[in-house]
């Protein structure tokens, strides 16, 4: 009689082990710490009397301490870093989150907070034995004003959730990204994401009205209002919206949800040479004005590469450039006229080779798909390098034939993408395996290349754990040193996931 | 060489989330976005690739339905169809149109246009009634291959390769015949841009069933549409005790 039960519970355990297994399978990537050669700061090590401590504020079920029970939350999704954490607390609200980084900072332990942990530059896993702070049981929803659109909610609720829940009452999250379906609201807030629909919709720094956020000595900041205007003494809030947890960790936000689109079109087209994109995109900004909500482009490669790699459906033919236009209104009639105005000038003066549109939302989705599954897509094959950087439109796409020239046939695939209507152009190199010879081919030339255009050298991505070394190409010493001062106002210690973001000297 | 006629339904679109009316009368479609039914899409492309192939001379597409049901005929020309013919069916009417009326009226029309070759999707994925067309074969009493996913000029008519369960069937038929298209037909193609203009300017001819003599007064009456019962929330037990103890409790063992 209890033989069968036996095998659930074996069952069970065998998916535990099997996702373990995958990532053991998989081979694990080296130790940040011994591939980008970083010493331990001097920060307190856990002891058992520390584990207990937490164990009495968040009960048992909340403190992993299993070493295959961490792992994962020591990797990265990309698998570029891997840290040497033994202990993930998951809170479940702010009050447990405050008292945890008041204990940690008194006893001087360092503390990763960790979202969906779909970052791209390291920001959200450990380096050495930091405690993870993963938010996955904060994701309360408090309230939605359906009349100002405001919504305040915890920091661990994943974006497409949120998305769905605002949806139903006529709604859209002003953000949207490739990772919606793992990553939270409050990595989006922490890291400054920008996404899909920044061209239309602003960034993170203007749709989010409101942050509640805890200080490294447990301190509960709140600025958790929901107005559109608040011109009452410093603005708070920007200091926790892209700062990527090194100056407190976001507990709760409050964003503003623009109105849920009525008509939305998606056109994909297949286009000449990057020159013509930029025609293309003056021309969609004249024609389609207050409707454009995302002008994006890929070259043939990134879109060979995801539908080699991915098996994915290309729904046009093969063209050197791929550009996706969506348009966001509120009358379907109109915008269908505007779209088809601007499609039959630029069809017939070729900047538009080929292409497709759609209003229908299941080949919406097929097509923004494609695009989303770009960034993974280089993963299935090996190693990929990614550089995510902003770069004045007339050089835009610049560097990726300079690129592929330089590393040749050391990479299997030299690809760029993105969005252009924000100068936002990611690059990816994939090579079939992480080396530091490549790794030096490629940087910090790429960095310099960018800095000498007057760009970022991180749109969007931050700079997390991989960039603290290159941030000075892209801000100047007295930028850097008042960051320094913030740092240390607020995190005497340094507890907040430290080996980010600043580096040691400037 | 042949005539072709396909049947395409415009539906709710697939990546919508259905809600039921409250009145259980049927499902909201009001400012609900809609586009031809995935398996009538299929069907479309197989023609097309008929005519591409030289099989086919022309493709029909037809739809019955509301005004609307002319987008989804414009969608199937601009994959390649080279005429289309709009039966209106509207308001209440619309609301019980059934797949015997809709064989009816398919079934005078493939007279009417002489048409060699009926492909209709083998199911709606709004009703799942998967009858339109075997109704419609027997109506003209012509051959039919359902569920295909092969469809292949041979001397004298068809050979059609059809899924059955467990494994595969593979059939003859003479012409003409009604063929119902199955998910591994085809990947039906995106419409192009210049196909999309084009489009625009092929005859598009609407009838009513009144035109083509088809009484389309409800036969089946539907008495309740009801939303599939919520999965119940599962919890975490502690240990295999407790596991046990609620399994007992609930009679599982």
């Amino acid at each position: 009689m209890f033989k069968p039960l036996i095998t659930i519970v074996r069952l069970i355990n065998k998916s535990k082990i099997s996702e373990q297994v995958r990532y053991a399978s998989q081979a694990l990537p080296q130790l940040s710490s011994e591939k980008y050669n970083i010493k331990r700061k001097d920060f307190g090590t856990i002891k058992s009397s520390d584990v207990s401590y937490f164990k009495s504020i968040l009960n048992e079920g909340r403190v992993l301490t299993d070493e295959n029970d961490v792992m994962p939350y020591n990797i990265d999704w990309i698998k570029n870093c891997r840290g040497q954490s033994t202990v993930v607390l998951k809170p479940q609200n702010t009050e447990e989150v405050s008292a945890i980084l008041k204990y940690c900072n008194e006893k001087r332990l360092a503390v990763c907070p960790q979202g969906g942990n779909t970052g791209l530059v390291g920001g959200s896993v450990p380096v050495f034995d930091e405690i993870v702070l993963n938010f996955s049981l904060m994701n309360k929803i408090e309230s939605l004003d359906d009349v100002s659109g405001a919504l305040i909610c915890e920091a661990g609720c994943i974006l497409e959730n949120l998305d769905n829940y605002v949806r139903e009452r006529g709604l859209i999250m002003p953000l949207d990204l490739g990772a919606k379906g793992s990553c939270h609201i409050g990595g989006n807030a922490s890291t400054n994401a920008g996404g899909l629909r920044l061209l239309r919709y602003g960034n993170l720094h203007g749709s989010i009205l409101g942050i509640e956020a805890v200080k490294a000595d447990g301190t509960v900041i709140d600025c958790l209002r929901a107005l559109k205007k608040d011109n009452t003494g410093y603005h708070l809030k920007h200091l926790f919206i892209g700062s990527e947890g090194t100056l407190g960790f976001v507990t709760k936000v409050a964003v503003h949800c623009p109105v849920l689109p009525k008509a939305v079109n998606l056109g994909f087209f297949g286009v000449e040479n990057f020159e013509n994109i930029l025609k293309l995109y003056k021309s969609a900004k004249s024609s389609l004005g207050e409707i454009l909500s995302a002008f994006e482009m890929a070259d043939f490669d990134s879109i060979n590469s995801t539908v080699q790699n991915l098996n994915l459906p290309n729904p046009i033919a093969d063209y050197p450039f791929y550009v996706l236009v969506e348009t966001h209104g509120s009358d379907d009639a109109h915008d269908s006229e505007k779209l088809s105005r601007f499609l039959s000038k630029e069809m017939e003066s070729g900047l538009i080779v080929d292409g497709t549109v759609t209003s229908e939302p299941s080949k919406m989705q097929t097509i923004w798909n494609l695009r989303e599954s770009i960034a993974g897509a280089g993963l299935v094959v090996g190693y990929v390098f990614k550089y995510d950087v902003s770069i004045p439109l007339k050089n835009y796409y610049d560097l990726v034939p300079i690129l592929r020239k330089k590393v040749g046939d050391k990479a299997l695939i030299v690809c760029g993408y993105g969005h252009v209507g924000d100068g936002n152009i990611h690059i990816n190199v994939t090579v079939p395996k992480y080396s530091q010879e490549i790794a030096s081919v490629l940087e910090p030339y790429i960095f310099e290349e960018v800095s000498k255009l007057n760009g970022s050298i991180s749109a969007e991505h931050g700079i997390g754990f991989r960039k603290p070394k290159y941030i000075h190409y892209s801000k100047d010493k007295s930028a850097l040193q008042l960051m320094k001062d913030l740092k240390q106002l607020m995190d005497p210690n340094g507890i907040l996931n430290p080996y980010k973001v600043l580096p040691d000297t400037i | 060489m042949s005539r072709v006629l396909v049947g395409v339904k415009r539906v709710i679109d697939y990546a919508v989330k259905i809600r039921v009316k409250p009145d259980k009368s049927g499902v909201v479609t009001d400012g609900v976005k809609h586009s031809m039914n995935p398996f009538d899409e299929i069907a479309v492309e197989e023609a097309v690739r008929m005519k591409e192939k030289k099989i086919a001379s022309e493709v029909i597409a037809v739809s019955c339905g509301p005004a609307q049901a002319q987008e989804t005929l414009r969608t199937a020309l601009a994959m390649g169809a080279d005429r289309a013919i709009h039966v209106e069916v509207a308001g209440k009417d619309y609301e019980t149109l059934q797949p015997l009326h809709v064989a009816k009226i398919l079934a005078k029309l493939s007279k009417d246009e002489k048409a060699d070759i009926v492909i209709v999707g083998k199911q709606a994925i709004d009703d799942d009634s998967n009858q339109t067309a075997q109704m419609t074969a027997a109506l003209l009493d012509w051959p039919q291959g359902t569920f295909a996913s092969k469809v292949e000029k041979s001397d004298a008519g068809l050979t059609v390769t059809r899924e059955i369960d467990g494994g595969l069937e593979v059939i003859k038929t003479k012409l003409p015949a009604v063929i119902s298209a199955d998910l591994r037909l085809n990947e039906p193609r995106y419409a192009t841009l210049p196909n999309i203009m084009k489009a625009k300017k092929k005859p598009l001819k609407k009838v009513s069933a009144k035109d083509l003599g088809v009484d389309i007064a409800p036969r089946i009456k539907v008495l309740s549409v009801e939303d599939p019962p919520v999965r119940q929330a599962g919890s975490i037990v502690p240990d295999v005790d407790t596991l046990v103890a609620k399994l007992k409790e609930g009679g599982h063992v």
